[in-house]
């Protein structure tokens, strides 16, 4: 192999390769290539996405930590703060769904851990081809077996998250996991490198081959050789990880350490050059010293393997013997194998001699791409609707069946029931709720969060469809009562080197920032996956939004279901729906087509605002978004999780199917008893909002259209989502 | 009044049980698997997780921890002991209870409420309860799904062992068992999570009368 196919097979440009000869003064060896292949790929080094991440804002009042650190930190009261963020696992689990996606849970909860909090929550949002195709059954069966057989063992609750079926994911899976941990904010630590002559210390499993490259495999577009780097793929082991998580937070309630970095993607040479760069000092690994599973690796693939488990702590020489200690009492593999030094390097020594050295500087500093946006031309075409060609429903109950039995709208329960999502005993509000609600123990201090994006609008409006998933998110939290703080993403694209994709991933960034600009939540931590293609289809542009909020008092919140007879049904917003990018348009119509409903973030923000307060005064315990399937399937949703049902008149004025199953961007249905509306209607001043029904009974009812009964609206939502083999109804997009 | 709680590499419902005891009024006390030392204490709980990640199979190496040398003894010697899940679990490969726990017969995790009901209160874990009470219970588990041979079986329902009976069967457990205790009835198996079901503010105190019946359990004895 020649040194142009040696550095081309390791992912790097012929650009690139120029860059590092200018940077280095001379030619690397192929130890030295790899650091820089490893560290300078898309998915280390955020080539085409660090220009555009600027955009996003990343202060507030209680903002600890933004973007730059293993993840974002956010205060919630009495001390206590929230350390969050979502990473994506999207190429591992498209050619080997269950340890990819168990691996990706692995490797969030170990970012958390390595701010120095205990992960006390995890989420999942995750896009799946349609369940007509064996194949995405059998990725969608096994990522949600993944994520259990890792989140369950390893006792961090899985307490919500989102997952949408369409034909664009098909062949490349969106697997984004989010964990949020739990930390006084005086024991916060950063992953900074300090202290010359302090030493390195790995600990967790020992080092094999696997995952050699596998950042670089992720960053690149998936085919039909994919299946060929299954070896690229790692494989977690969540007993060692449980004992990872306790071993570290010993080591940290003790005092033993200065500084602690997980190891993801690039293994040691990831985490080093990162803590080196950041504390502005070299740091020298022992790649003899590290130890191994097998026998006869290289240095090259020691210091870039992805092993799964591992952490890396800076130690001062005299603490060194009591962190052995810890880590033996945790039955933990823990070895000295570097030091810090002056010199800026990240260098590799092999006994005694140098393997390679680079700056670390020149690791974390890959090159930036910055590419000519030009507006794709599929734009124009699918954003045409003609409401007179689609035909009104001849019966209005089918089409709600169809609806609430549909993959993207039905019961979630099959998925959440295999997630222990109540060890820890935090979990206040169960999964199927509009976000989760968990406590903090011993205070009345509580926190929420959720995961939302609707991929289908943001392919059909990149800027309104992205504001859409913050505005969405911020809805959910404010649904449960929990104030919206600030947001983790995880940006899921094509490849940013063909236009459409770029143009979608700039856009979605500018609609994103625009929204949390407006509703004042900013952005703390994120994660970039590009090249989401399978011969040469790109996905639905899907940026994930991870929002958490805050409660004073946990106690006051919300739920969806209806609770009582005779309660008022009152819908809260500015009720504009349309058909544009509904699943209704999509099930029902088989299009996916026209203009999604616009977010109006300045009266959807009231309209949360004003719920949330209702809320948190303790007048309002009933609260539902309205969101896919419009307002018909939300009442449908309300009235069967609580068993109530309820009747309901539409609003005068439009076609009955815009009104029943439109969707809008910032409306909330309430339900509250009779003797509070007046309470009620205090905190919605200056807020649209309409009267609109009442609960009870065993049906549900609107305006003569639909009348169907709480058992039959049941049946058809609680199918289980593992047993469908027949396609459904035809038309998924 | 002190109750242990053993904590085995890979027990993650720990700090559960741990918490659970004191808000039942109980000093809590931890049990390191690598001592053979109950630390004195009146009463053991087993928690759930998957020690030593339910490798070879759910609770088979944990039965070979050292704290579970005196653990047996203090079984055998009358001391009341509960398995919740995995510590049930331990309990059956440690033969301190009759039977074995298998995979759910969906074979999927399942993480639920069940609603059960209580045949036996005469055990230092139920005596709180009345017979025929019915709780509604988290469970969460992958081998939850117990079997006994037939003649284990026919003791266990004529001896009046059964502790809790699923209303709602999640796992195909042979006569819907979801609890069951040792001819002595000082020993008890659970696969439902009590300690997850002992604080109002997560929707439910069901559960808590486990934890204050060993108490009242140890206070009478004493």
């Amino acid at each position: 192999m020649n040194i142009q196919e040696t550095y081309s097979s390791l992912g790097l440009s012929d650009f690139e390769y120029d860059r590092i000869l200018e940077l280095m003064g001379r030619a690397p060896n192929f130890l030295e290539l790899s650091l820089l292949s490893v560290m300078w790929s898309e998915h280390c080094g955020y080539k085409n996405s660090r220009p555009l991440l600027g955009r996003f804002p990343n202060e507030g009042p209680r903002v600890l930590q933004g973007p730059g650190e293993n993840a974002g930190v956010v205060e919630v009261g009495d001390g206590w703060a929230l350390v969050f963020k979502m990473e994506s696992h999207n190429h591992p689990s498209a050619v080997e769904p269950y340890e990819g996606a168990a691996t990706g849970v692995g490797g969030i909860i170990r970012d958390v851990l390595a701010m120095g909090a205990r992960p006390v929550a995890l989420f999942n949002s995750l896009r799946f081809g349609p369940l007509d195709d064996e194949r995405n059954r059998y990725l969608f069966r096994e990522v949600v077996r993944g994520i259990g057989g890792y989140g369950n063992a390893i006792g961090v609750p899985t307490v919500g998250g989102e997952v949408e079926f369409a034909r664009a994911y098909s062949g490349n899976p969106l697997v984004n996991a989010m964990c949020v941990g739990l930390v006084r904010s005086e024991d916060l630590m950063r992953a900074r490198a300090v202290g010359e002559g302090n030493l390195v210390v790995l600990f967790g499993a020992k080092t094999g081959r696997d995952g050699i490259h596998g950042a670089t495999f992720a960053s690149d577009e998936l085919s039909e050789e994919s299946e060929e780097k299954r070896p690229n793929v790692q494989v977690g082991d969540p007993f060692a990880e449980k004992m990872l998580v306790e071993c570290s937070l010993r080591l940290l309630e003790e005092g033993l350490i200065v500084s602690l970095q997980d190891l993801g993607a690039a293994g040691i040479t990831s985490s080093a050059s990162e803590m080196a760069a950041k504390g502005g000092v070299g740091i020298e690994i022992d790649a003899e010293k590290v130890p191994l599973r097998e026998e006869g690796m290289e240095p090259w693939e020691i210091v870039i393997s992805e092993s799964q488990e591992r952490m890396l702590a800076i130690v001062e020489p005299e603490k060194v013997e009591e962190v052995l200690q810890v880590a033996e009492r945790y039955e933990l593999v823990a070895a000295v194998v570097g030091r810090v030094t002056g010199h800026g390097d990240m260098r590799v020594m092999n006994r005694g001699e140098v393997a390679g050295t680079v700056l670390a500087r020149h690791l974390a500093e890959a090159p930036v791409y910055e590419r000519e946006v030009r507006t794709p031309a599929y734009l124009e075409e699918v954003r045409k609707l003609d409401l007179e060609e689609l035909p009104a429903p001849q019966d209005y109950n089918s089409v709600l069946f169809s609806l609430l039995a549909h993959p993207n709208l039905c019961s979630r329960r099959p998925v959440y029931e295999q997630y222990d999502h109540q060890v820890g005993t935090d979990t206040v509000v169960l999964p199927g709720a509009d976000a989760a609600v968990m406590r903090v123990k011993g205070t009345t201090l509580g926190f929420a969060a959720t995961t939302d994006c609707k991929g289908r609008y943001c392919y059909l409006d990149p800027r309104g469809g992205a504001a859409a998933a913050v505005a969405e998110a911020y809805r959910n939290l404010s649904c449960v009562g929990a104030e919206p703080v600030a947001l983790t993403d995880c940006l899921n694209f094509g490849s940013p080197e063909k236009p459409d994709a770029y143009y979608q991933l700039v856009t979605c960034i500018e609609g994103m920032a625009e929204a949390c600009e407006a509703l004042g939540t900013p952005v703390v931590s994120g994660n970039v996956s590009l090249y989401n293609e399978t011969e040469g289809e790109a996905i639905y542009p899907t940026p994930t939004v991870g929002m958490v909020g805050v409660f004073e008092d946990v106690g006051r919140h919300a739920t969806s279901e209806i609770k009582r007879e005779g309660d008022a049904l009152v819908l809260v917003g500015d009720f504009r729906p349309v058909l544009g990018g509904s699943d209704y348009l999509e099930i029902v119509h088989g299009r996916v087509a026209g203009a999604p409903p616009a977010p109006d973030l300045a009266s959807g923000k009231a309209a949360s605002d004003a719920v949330r307060r209702a809320i948190a005064a303790g007048v309002v315990d009933t609260a539902h978004d309205l969101s896919g399937g419009g307002l018909a399937v939300a009442l449908a949703e309300m009235a069967v999780c609580g068993s109530i049902g309820a009747e309901a008149r539409l609003l005068p004025g439009g076609r009955q199917d815009v009104a029943l199953f439109g969707e809008v961007g910032g409306c909330i249905l309430v339900a509250v008893p009779e003797g509070r509306l007046g309470e009620l209607e205090e905190h919605l001043e200056g807020v649209h909002y309409s009267r609109i029904g009442g609960t009870g009974g065993g049906r549900l009812k609107i305006s003569g259209l639909i009348d169907a009964g709480l058992d039959e609206l049941g049946e058809a939502y609680e199918r289980d989502l593992f047993e469908r083999h027949a396609p459904e109804g035809g038309h998924l997009g | 009044m002190r109750i242990g709680v053993t904590v085995f590499p890979g027990s993650n419902c720990d700090r559960d049980a741990l918490y659970a005891i004191e808000r039942a009024g109980a000093e809590p006390v931890e049990l390191w698997h690598a001592d053979a030392d109950l630390k004195g204490v009146d009463a053991v709980v087993v928690p759930g997780g998957f020690s030593y990640g339910d490798y070879l199979r759910p609770g088979a190496i944990a039965r070979f921890a050292k704290v579970m040398g005196p653990l047996e003894e203090f079984a055998k010697g009358g001391g009341p002991v509960l398995g919740v899940c995995n510590g049930f679990q331990v309990l059956t490969e440690a033969h301190l209870l009759p039977g074995a726990l298998l995979r759910n017969t969906s074979m999927r995790f399942v993480c639920t409420r069940v609603d059960v009901r209580v045949e036996n209160t005469r055990t230092p874990w139920t005596s709180l309860y009345e017979p025929g009470d019915e709780l509604t219970l988290p469970v969460a588990h992958n081998e939850g799904n117990y079997f006994a041979d037939e003649r284990t079986m026919a003791e266990l329902e004529d001896e009046g062992r059964v502790v809790l009976r699923y209303l709602d069967n999640p796992n195909g457990s042979v006569n819907d068992i979801a609890g069951l205790c040792n001819e002595g009835r000082n020993v008890v198996g659970l696969m439902p999570h009590p300690e997850r079901a002992s604080d109002p503010a997560l929707g439910s105190a069901e559960g808590l009368k486990v934890f204050e019946s060993v108490l009242r359990f140890a206070g009478a004895k004493v």
